[in-house]
């Protein structure tokens, strides 16, 4: 009998329009958990390097975490893997709400999609009975609309519904996937899941979920539970209030947006507006989210209330969450309203709420500096939010400048030339970033930001504070009950850590704490998405109630799998390093482990050599970033250094093969 | 007149408006009635549901009560707060017209039992998972007359005897109880 698991994927050839049940290796579970961690070793066997994003041999994995639909609270997460059509690299891009689980009760760990259909199509998942259905009635609606058409066609409430918008079906780089609360948005999933001519993915399920050892589990749960309750109760003090609990970033709930709109960047990342927030907009923005906001929700079998139900005036409801709250609002210099109002439609649209609002705001900075025209925006309106409500439907819809827009800042900036690509100047691996732009280089950041192959720096953050507390007596009280280190030396790095002089940025921590640091935090990240934990109980916030002293014990007597931490930390680390493997045989190598050139204005070109250098060899990759033989057979990993060595891999250092072509400009 | 007796009423008192929509309760309840008690879970199992419309927003958590044979004549809508909840949505019943409150493969009738357990639990376990407050148990205790089910009996037994008459009335009495001694 499989614990947690059910055992079984979902492979589904779309061109073909055959359905198989396909029962998975358990040995595969023991070495790569779930979720991520068995996509990319599907990814890994299954798509060779050759073949491209809009390929009918790419893949398009919807996989559950190892523990979605047991007990264990807020674990909820879908973690959807492919080919990236703008970055060419492996996206894992996730999303939360009730997906995941429902798939697990239908009887699945996995969809894995390949081909492509000739028509648009959804599938219905409703536990052994599966089908492919048209979806030419559904074609041009909206993500949100589309769930509820589907789910009143079904006459079957309690389905889940992942779908893409218009941007989806248009492959546009940076579209989302929908499925109500959440979306799984980054690395443009949504495009390829357009290509292969799916609108959605609907399931419905009423099958048992088993755990291992059931007393176990749920004393662990419990406490989960319990520490929950006393960390909303206990806030981190000296911290600003978003990071200061559990849960994604408490954008929906907080109404102090000082940090964010002071800190950020505002327009194409350029802007800082350091007196920005006064009494005046606190009452004008507080007014506005509490008009607009219905009620708090949350995601699967979690009691955080991350997200909300938006009404903006005149306009239909939808869910957000986190920050997206600003993107648009910061993008476009505008208000709230603004902003609330306009992710209405880029929600329906099927967008991500990252790339969209700085694709805009690049284009707009074009024009203003002449290298895009009046030419390029027949008909755009004059005042500057009706500009960001008209390019978003260019984009969406592929129409005139908005085609190469869609491409995102990265390929758009190439096809437009002119020196366009100066301004494409917030992008890691060609996919555009949070608009933050600092002054003194953070060692712990630089090494995230280059090495992150998630590409989102809110995905690889978290667990070590972002600064240090200005007093030893503050350092001191928080490392009291900092029970979630995986090493005691974690405290010490911290307690020494001063805001200013010696021991302070960017020599302090030292490139091998650094390193330490990174690798703690990356890995938590690796596990959750293994897992399917939300990282918002996890990874992100300090002090979470999951860590790597309790997650064995989950993984033992939930899934009946023989786990302790030295057997986790591999595990995460071996698919951590598949991860890279795939990237380094589609070309990824040094050159593109780094952040936006402006990211800080006082850089150390060589502490940044040298933490690279070390953290390098600390994962066991050679100087450019590959792994070495060695460290892939010490993960059993053979496989790959045998593949790079056929590919003649690890004698070309410069990744000659990286490709620097959009898959779209190729399409003709 | 009968004796008068104590008796516990257990209640669950649902505030809708502070309901997050996790839908926890309903995972919680299938794994605690699970054999053997949380080795599985799977919400079609559960004895409570949650009706959730997030872009109407209706959250509305039903326990299960009785099961009924057949469905009603008419049924009703309720619209509370400009809010139109489906029909039958407040209704507890195991009933033929949906597919709630019943065991997913046997179709048995499912209905809360309070999480009746040994060692007692404090709370029912939707209520010790619902953190928001929005499932609040309460216990009171009521003085009943036993007396009072007497008389029950006996108002309806007697249009029983006005409808069929005495005789049949005995006989069909006579009959069951044989049967039921047997």
């Amino acid at each position: 009998m499989r614990y947690a698991e059910t055992g079984f994927n979902l492979e589904v050839d779309l061109t073909r329009g055959n359905i198989e049940r396909v029962e998975t290796d358990p040995r595969d579970t023991e070495l790569y958990l779930g979720g991520l961690g068995t996509n990319a070793k599907i990814l890994w066997e299954r798509v060779p390097p050759e073949v491209e994003p809009f390929s009918p041999e790419n893949l398009l994995i919807f996989g559950a975490g190892l523990l979605c639909g047991t007990p264990a609270i807020g674990c909820n997460r879908t973690i959807v893997s492919t080919i990236s059509p703008q970055t060419l690299l492996m996206a894992f891009s996730m999303m939360g709400g009730f997906w995941a689980p429902e798939l697990k009760y239908a009887g699945y760990d996995k969809v894995i999609l390949r081909g492509k259909s000739p028509n648009l199509v959804y599938l219905w998942i409703n536990n052994d009975k599966v089908e492919i259905r048209d979806a030419t009635h559904l074609k041009g609606r909206g993500a949100v609309e589309t769930a509820e058409l589907i789910r009143q066609e079904l006459k079957e409430p309690r389905a889940q519904v992942a779908a893409i918008g218009l941007a989806g079906e248009n492959r546009v780089y940076f579209a989302s996937i929908e499925q109500g609360r959440s979306s799984a948005s980054r690395g443009g999933i949504g495009a390829v899941m357009g290509d292969k001519g799916v609108k959605a993915i609907v399931v419905r399920g009423t099958k048992d979920i088993n755990v291992a050892r059931p007393a176990e589990f749920l004393a662990l749960c419990n406490e989960v539970m319990s520490y929950i309750k006393f960390r909303n109760e206990n806030p981190i003090p000296g911290v600003m209030p978003i990071l200061a609990g559990l849960g994604s970033p408490q954008e929906m709930k907080v109404h102090d947006e000082k940090w964010h709109t002071e800190n950020f960047m505002w327009g194409n990342s350029r802007v800082r507006q350091k007196d920005f927030w006064n009494e005046e907009v606190a009452r004008q923005w507080a007014e506005t989210l509490d008009s607009m906001r219905t009620r708090l929700i949350s995601c699967y079998n979690c009691p955080m209330t991350c997200g909300a139900t938006i009404s903006p005036p005149g306009l239909p409801t939808y869910m957000m969450k986190c920050f997206s709250k600003l993107t648009y609002t910061m993008a476009a210099f505008a208000d709230l309203e603004f902003g609330l109002g306009i992710a209405q439609s880029a929600t329906e649209y099927g967008v991500d709420g990252f790339s969209t609002p700085q694709v805009m705001a690049f284009a707009l900075e074009l024009y203003e500096n002449g290298i895009l025209t009046d030419d390029d925006f027949p008909g755009m309106p004059s005042d500057n939010e009706g500009r960001f409500y008209w390019l978003l439907d260019k984009i969406v819809r592929r129409e005139g400048i908005g085609d190469v827009l869609a491409n995102g800042t990265y390929w758009a900036a190439r096809q437009i030339g002119k020196g366009a690509e100066a301004y494409a100047h917030n992008n890691i691996k060609k996919h555009e970033q949070l608009p933050l732009k600092l002054s003194m280089l953070n060692p712990i950041y630089f090494l995230m930001y280059a090495t992150g192959e998630k590409i989102n720096i809110t995905q690889i953050e978290g667990q070590f504070p972002q600064a240090p507390w200005p007093t030893r007596e503050e350092r001191e009280e928080f490392v009291k009950d900092w029970f979630q280190v995986p090493d005691e030396k974690f405290k010490q790095y911290l307690l020494d850590w001063e805001p200013r002089g010696e021991k302070s940025m960017p020599f302090y921590p030292t490139v091998e704490m650094c390193c330490d640091i990174v690798d703690w935090q990356e890995k938590m990240h690796y596990i959750d998405d293994g897992l399917g934990m939300c990282s918002g109980l996890s990874s992100f916030p300090l002090k979470p109630p999951y860590h790597m002293h309790n997650y064995p014990a989950f993984i033992s007597s939930g899934a009946g799998i023989d786990m302790d931490e030295a057997k986790l930390t591999q595990a995460a680390k071996r698919y951590r390093t598949l991860v890279r493997a795939i990237n380094i045989r589609r070309g990824m190598r040094r050159k593109d482990d780094k952040p936006p050139e402006n990211h800080w204005k006082k850089r150390f070109p060589e502490l940044e050599k040298e933490l690279l250098d070390t953290y390098y060899k600390f994962k066991g990759w050679n100087d450019q970033g590959i792994p070495t033989k060695e460290s892939l057979h010490e993960l059993g990993l053979d496989y790959v250094s045998e593949d790079f060595e056929k590919r003649g891999i690890y004698s070309d250092n410069d990744g000659a093969s990286s490709k620097e072509t959009s898959p779209e400009t190729e399409k003709n | 007149m009968g004796e008068k007796k104590k008796k516990i009423i257990k209640s669950i008192k649902i505030d809708v408006e502070k309901c997050n929509g996790c839908r926890s309760c309903e995972m919680i309840c299938s794994a605690f009635h699970a054999t053997p008690k949380y080795s599985s879970n799977n919400p079609a199992r559960s004895r409570i549901r949650l009706i959730r419309d997030p872009l109407r927003d209706i959250y509305l958590p039903v326990y299960a009560g009785e099961y009924a044979p057949a469905e009603c004549m008419g049924r009703d809508k309720y619209v509370i707060a400009g809010k139109e909840y489906e029909e039958c949505g407040f209704c507890r019943a195991s009933c033929p017209s949906r597919d709630v409150f019943k065991e997913p493969d046997s179709g048995l009738p499912l209905k809360c039992d309070m999480c009746e357990d040994d060692p007692p639990q404090e709370k029912p376990l939707c209520v010790q998972w619902c953190i928001h407050d929005a499932l609040i148990y309460e216990e009171r205790e009521e003085e009943v007359e036993e007396e009072v089910k007497l008389e029950d009996v006996e108002v309806g037994l007697e249009s029983m005897i006005d409808k069929y008459g005495l005789e049949k009335v005995m006989d069909t009495v006579t009959r069951i109880s044989a049967s039921k001694k047997s």
